[in-house]
Parts: C-alpha cells; structure tokens; sequence
C-alpha cells in the first residue's frame, strides 16, 4: 500500500522504490544484528521481558514519533513536542493535585496540545513563517508555561493514574505489558491507517512531495499542513500524558531534547527531512532501534549515560549517509 | 525576494524636491522603513523600561580602572551570544542553519579547562594558551566537519548539524567524564570575566570577531559570495564560485565564533558543564538572527542586525530580572517576542492585517505581492 502511494505521488521514482525501502531494511536488520549481539554478549538479554521493556520504557517516544512522522512526511518540522509534553505532564500533575477527575485532566492536556499544534500550524500555514522558527517559538511557549506553573517536580498520586501506572497485562509466564503500550500501540495503528488507507494521509504524502504540485492539483494543502501539526500537538499532549504515567511526576524539565529523539527515530527508520518519503513502520524500528540502544548501554553496565548519545549520533549520521547515497543516485 | 530587508527607496524623489518639513517627513519614513528599524526600537523600548523601572540603569562608573554599570553589564554577558549569533547569522546567509553550536561551545569550553586542570600551574600563560588553541582548533575542526557534510554530502543542514548536536553532548561530557570541571586560573579567567583598557576583555573580543567579520564579507567579495550561495548554490557554481568552499569557510567561521563563545562562558564561571554549558544557545542565536532581519531562506544578511537582535534578548533577560518577574519565565517573554517579530515580518501577514489601509499601503502590499509571487512562479 505504501509503495503504490508512494508511486502515485512521486511517479518518476518507479525504479527507485526498492532503493528507497533500503533505509527501513537497514534499520531492521540492525535492529535484529543488536538484539542478537546482546543476546550473544549479556546473560538475561535474550527474553522477551527484554524486548517488551523496551517498548514499555518508550511508549511516549512511540507516541510522540507518530506525530513527528506526520509533520517530517509533509515536509515540515516540529520542535515543540518535547516541550509540549512537558508541559502536558505539569498540567496533570497540577490539576490532580487540586483534586480534579482524571478523565476531565486528560481530556483538558489533550485538547491544550491539539489546540497549541492546530495554532502553530494554522500560523505557519496563513503567515508563511517556516515551521522551524514558529515551532521554535511554540517549544518557548511551552516550556515557559511549565515553569510558570511551578518550578517543582509535582508528584501525581491520583489513585486513577496510579493503577494504570503500576497496571500489568500479563502475556505469559514473566511476560507482561503495561497499559501505556497498548495506548502507543493503538496510536501506531490509528495512524498508519490514516496515512496509508485515508485521503488526508495520502495528501499528506503529496504536500511532502511537492506542495506546488499539491495545491495545483487540488487538493487541500492549507487542511492538511494544519492538520499535521494538530496531530502533532495531539500525539506530544498524549506522549505526556504517558511520560507523567511513566514518572508519576509533573516537571517542566521532563523531556528536555524529546525532539531531537522522536526526529532521529522518524530519520532513523527512513524517512526523508525533505518530506513525502517514509512510513511508520519505520519510525516504529527507529524508537526500537534507540530504545535498544538504551538497553544495551544499561546492560554494559560500565559505560557511561553519555555514549547513548554520541551512539545515536553516530546512527543519525549513518542513516542520512544511506539517504544521501540513494538519493543521490536516483537524481 | 523579502520586501522587509529591501532598501529603502521610496519616497526618494519626492525628498529631493520638497520643503524642508516634507524632507524631514520623508527622512523619517525612510528610517521607519529600514530594515534595522524595529529592532532599534525594540531594543530602545527595552532599554528605556529599564531606565524607568531601575535607578541609575544608565549610570557608568570607573572602579579600579573598570567600567560598571548596567550597559556594560548587559554587553558583556551578550558577548558569547553575539559572538554564536555572528556565525549563525552568516550560515543562516547560506541557506542553512547550525544548530551544533551549543555542543560546540559545550566541547570547547571542556577541553581548555580539561587542559588547564591538568596543568603543573594553572596560572602559566604558555598552558592557558596551549589550552585556548586546542579547544578552538577543534571547534574549528568540528565547524569544517559540518560544513563538509552540507557541501560535500549534499545533505540539509538542520540535520546535517542535528548530528553533532546531539553526539557533540556526549562528547562534551565524555571529556569532562560527567563531572564539572573545575579550575584556578587567572589568565583563562581573563577571556570572560576579565577587564583590558578599562574595558570587558570578552567585549573587546567580540567588538573584534564582529569588526573582522564585516571587513570580510562587506569590503571583500565574500560576503556577496555568502549571498549569492544562499540564494542559488547550484546557480552560483556555474557562474564560477566555488559554492563548497565557501560553504566549509562559513560553518568553520560559525564552528570558531560557538568556540570562543564556549571559552568565555566556562572562563566566566572557572569550570566547565558538558551537560549544561550553551544549553539552548542555539535557539537564542537563530532568535537573534532573525529578530535582525536576517530571513531564514538565506541570500541576505545583515550583521549589525545580529548584534543588534543579541543585543535584545540580553537586554530581555536583563529586564526581566530587574523587574522582578520570576526568570523561569524569561521563556514566555522569548516565545512572545519570536512570534510577535517572525509576523511584523511576514509579507502574508502584513497582507492579510494590513490590507485595508490608504492608497500608499495598497501599493505597498500589491508590490510586496508581486515580488513574492514572481519567485514561486519560476521555481515552481
């Protein structure tokens, strides 16, 4: 499915596709070759604990990916989400703690993110300011109203928030999920039907392409460049919602550089910065590949936190080479 | 192709004909027009709620043959982020945009304390000088590296430079091994807290880098090969400018300006943070940049400008200090003053909020629609 969209937007990279799915295959086989070399190297890695830890500790990275995948695929950038998040744990934890229903306090963080994400796209859209420097601006917003809240870190004790915190679904024997990976698995799933099998996710791939054609051909590209940042403000609200689930604590410095992570894991599993090439799938092996990353450096024990970034630093650059290599060749 | 940063020109023949009052008038409209005026005015609105809200806020003392006073306060905390602001300013000219530069000023300020720690005497010259070369070599050396990326790898710079961004962290902390470093030593303090003829030494250094970086690209050919590699860089290249040379000089520029930036910073406070130092000054640089009129999309830059929009954020954080607003929110007022500027500054908005206005702003924005029509036509 996502071949022929792609086929259909971009009609002269007929040959090409196949080289195009190189980055996604890469990203997988590395995600196979690091499980295995862990597996070889660490006792205990080789579980599926192991695994489903993985996907526990970044159920919120998960999130927040699928939103950014929307903004790259269209072309554009949003470097508010890790501020947003923050921002969506400080106002749970806030409003809890003064005794608020926690239905009431999610549906308010996920209408303050989708709000602020519909705002900043509509600004970028009407006022033709580039994303960079309006999601800048957003990301300021966002931290700034953190800390005006409180500078503390606010514990959540709600016993609502507490239960699905401390919730266990039990897959086999010593094999469990927490509920928050249901909720990124569900936003994965939403949103791959709405980017492969919808109208608003096929232009979204043709805005990507090329906003020119797009317009030209009809097609509702000022929809669609706002609605791709209110996902996005939507997905960073609810990847808070679960990162203060994970912490059980509000912070304004919860999340600092979440997106420089969510846009590595989307460049990492083979999308293109430049927009209208990628897919889900990919962001998905992009956060496991980080996510693992993680795990191995844990399990080494004796290296430092530090190296998880020079790491991902280096498959950043890895990645983009491979990029420019195919790219390059088509043209 | 942004009519904001256009010359101003109207209004000219109509000066040179007229009574002294319409030339008054008309000289005014000029300066109103010209590009640095906003940031003039915000910088001066700035400047005056300080003069109002603290005593003596424009008073400057001699002490011990050093200046004080809350002016030379607000330049000599501004010298890191002008001098950052500086190469942001000429790689944003080349179509591009680093936003390495924190890890860079993170990396450098590292290495010269980690060298100086490790000095017999902390207060050699020779050592402190060894220490500031190494620290601004690599910071060179880290400028070339994006630099070759966008020009040899043909790769978009934000994610060209996001790779050092986030790898240039860990390196920094890597060599300071997780800890602050800390060290005792009088000459390196000079570099950004000391004085020199009366003056702040890290003012004199920036007044320098900015002097330097005006004499070259505004009286050599330079600067219009900066402008016209933002512009057009294929186009450039077949009229014979070498695009990838003047790509790697402009980021390794930027790499030196985040370096010397670094040295200040860690020199200021005696110790070096991998983990915090320059935090964000990436995004304060860009800010700077563009509150100077500096367009994003490249082919046109002004430095005055930057200094000018460094010069504004500092003064910001300074305000917000003095009137007793709590820092955390430093960031609101960020936030605010990004948009309020990023929109004075789009021809769609001004289209759209000023379209019902005399005959004269008819004109304007029907000339503004035009410039901005006729590019997108041809690229498109």
């Amino acid at each position: 499915m996502t071949a022929q969209g792609a086929t259909t937007v971009r009609r002269a990279t007929r040959p090409a596709i196949p080289r195009a799915r190189v980055p996604v295959l890469v990203t997988a086989g590395l995600l196979v070759a690091m499980f295995v070399a862990g597996g070889l190297r660490y006792e205990g890695f080789a579980s599926g604990q192991v695994v489903l830890n993985v996907f526990i500790d970044n159920a919120f990275l998960l999130v927040i990916a699928v939103g950014m995948t929307f903004v790259i695929l269209s072309g554009g950038i949003d470097l508010s989400v890790g501020a947003v998040a923050a921002l969506a744990t400080m106002i749970a934890a806030t409003l809890l703690r003064d005794g608020w229903a926690a239905p009431v306090v999610i549906a308010l963080v996920l209408a303050v993110g989708t709000v602020l994400g519909l705002t900043m796209g509509a600004i970028i859209h009407y006022f033709e300011i580039q994303p960079f420097i309006v999601t800048l601006a957003g990301m300021f917003l966002a931290r700034g109203l953190c800390f005006t809240i409180g500078t503390d870190s606010i514990p959540i004790d709600n016993p609502g928030f507490t239960a699905l915190a401390y919730g266990r679904i039990d897959l086999g024997p010593d094999l469990w999920l927490s509920p928050s990976v249901l909720i990124a698995a569900a936003v994965v799933l939403a949103g791959a039907y709405t980017l492969h099998h919808t109208r608003l996710g096929r232009t979204v791939y043709a805005v990507g392409g090329n906003e020119q054609s797009a317009l030209l051909m009809g097609l509702p590209v000022a929809r669609t460049k706002i609605a791709v940042y209110t996902i996005s403000g939507f997905c960073a609200a609810l990847g808070g919602l679960l990162l203060a689930l994970y912490m059980l604590s509000g912070y304004g410095l919860h999340a600092v550089g979440m997106e420089l992570d969510a846009i590595a894991a989307v460049v990492i599993g083979g999308a293109l910065l430049s927009g209208g090439y990628g897919n889900l799938a990919g962001t998905v092996l992009g956060v496991l590949v980080l996510g693992l990353t993680q795990t191995i450096i844990s399990f080494e024990g004796t290296l430092s936190s530090w190296w998880t970034k020079i790491f991902i630093g280096l498959l950043l650059f890895v990645f983009i080479l491979l990029q420019r290599l195919i790219v390059g060749r088509r043209e | 192709m942004t009519p904001i940063s256009s010359p101003p020109r109207a209004g000219g023949p109509a000066a040179a004909a007229g009574t002294p009052r319409a030339t008054l008038r008309s000289a005014l409209g000029a300066a109103a027009r010209h590009r640095l005026a906003w940031p003039c005015l915000v910088l001066l609105a700035l400047l005056g709620l300080n003069v109002v809200l603290t005593d003596g806020f424009l008073a400057v003392e001699l002490k011990q043959g050093h200046l004080y006073g809350g002016l030379v306060d607000i330049a000599r905390f501004g010298a890191p982020l002008i001098l950052v602001s500086l190469g942001m300013t000429l790689v944003i000219a080349t179509g591009g945009i680093d936003l390495s530069v924190g890890s860079v000023v993170a990396i450098a300020g590292a290495l010269a304390c980690l060298h100086i720690s490790g000095l017999e005497n902390q207060n050699s010259v020779p050592g402190v000088l060894a220490a500031v070369g190494l620290a601004l070599g690599l910071a060179v050396l880290l400028g070339v590296w994006n630099g070759v990326l966008v020009a040899v790898g043909g790769i978009q710079p934000i994610i060209a430079t996001l790779v050092l961004m986030v790898a240039g962290r860990g390196v920094a902390q890597l060599i300071t091994d997780g800890q602050i470093i800390t060290i005792n030593s009088a000459p390196y303090k000079l570099i950004g807290g000391g004085y020199w003829l009366t003056l702040p030494f890290c003012l004199i250094v920036a007044a320098v880098i900015t002097a330097l970086a005006a004499l070259l690209t505004r009286r050599l050919a330079l600067g219009l090969f900066i402008e016209s590699v933002g512009g057009n860089a294929e186009a450039s290249r077949l009229s014979g400018i070498r695009a990838r040379g003047v790509l790697i000089v402009v980021y390794a520029f930027c790499g030196l300006c985040a370096g010397i930036a670094g040295l200040m910073i860690s020199s200021n406070v005696s110790s070096a943070d991998g983990n915090n130092a320059g935090l964000w000054i990436e995004l304060d640089a860009i800010l700077a940049v563009v509150i100077g009129g500096t367009a994003l999309s490249g082919g046109r830059f002004s430095l005055a400008g930057t200094v000018l929009g460094a010069l504004i954020i500092q003064t910001l954080t300074t305000t917000i200090y003095a009137i007793g607003v709590p820092p955390e929110t430093t960031l609101l007022f960020k936030a605010l003053v990004v948009t309020a500027v990023c929109l004075i500054q789009s021809p769609a908005f001004r289209r759209r909020v000023f379209r019902r206005r005399g005959p004269r702003g008819g004109a304007a924005t029907a000339e503004a629609r035009r410039v901005r029509d006729v590019p997108e036509e041809v690229t498109s």
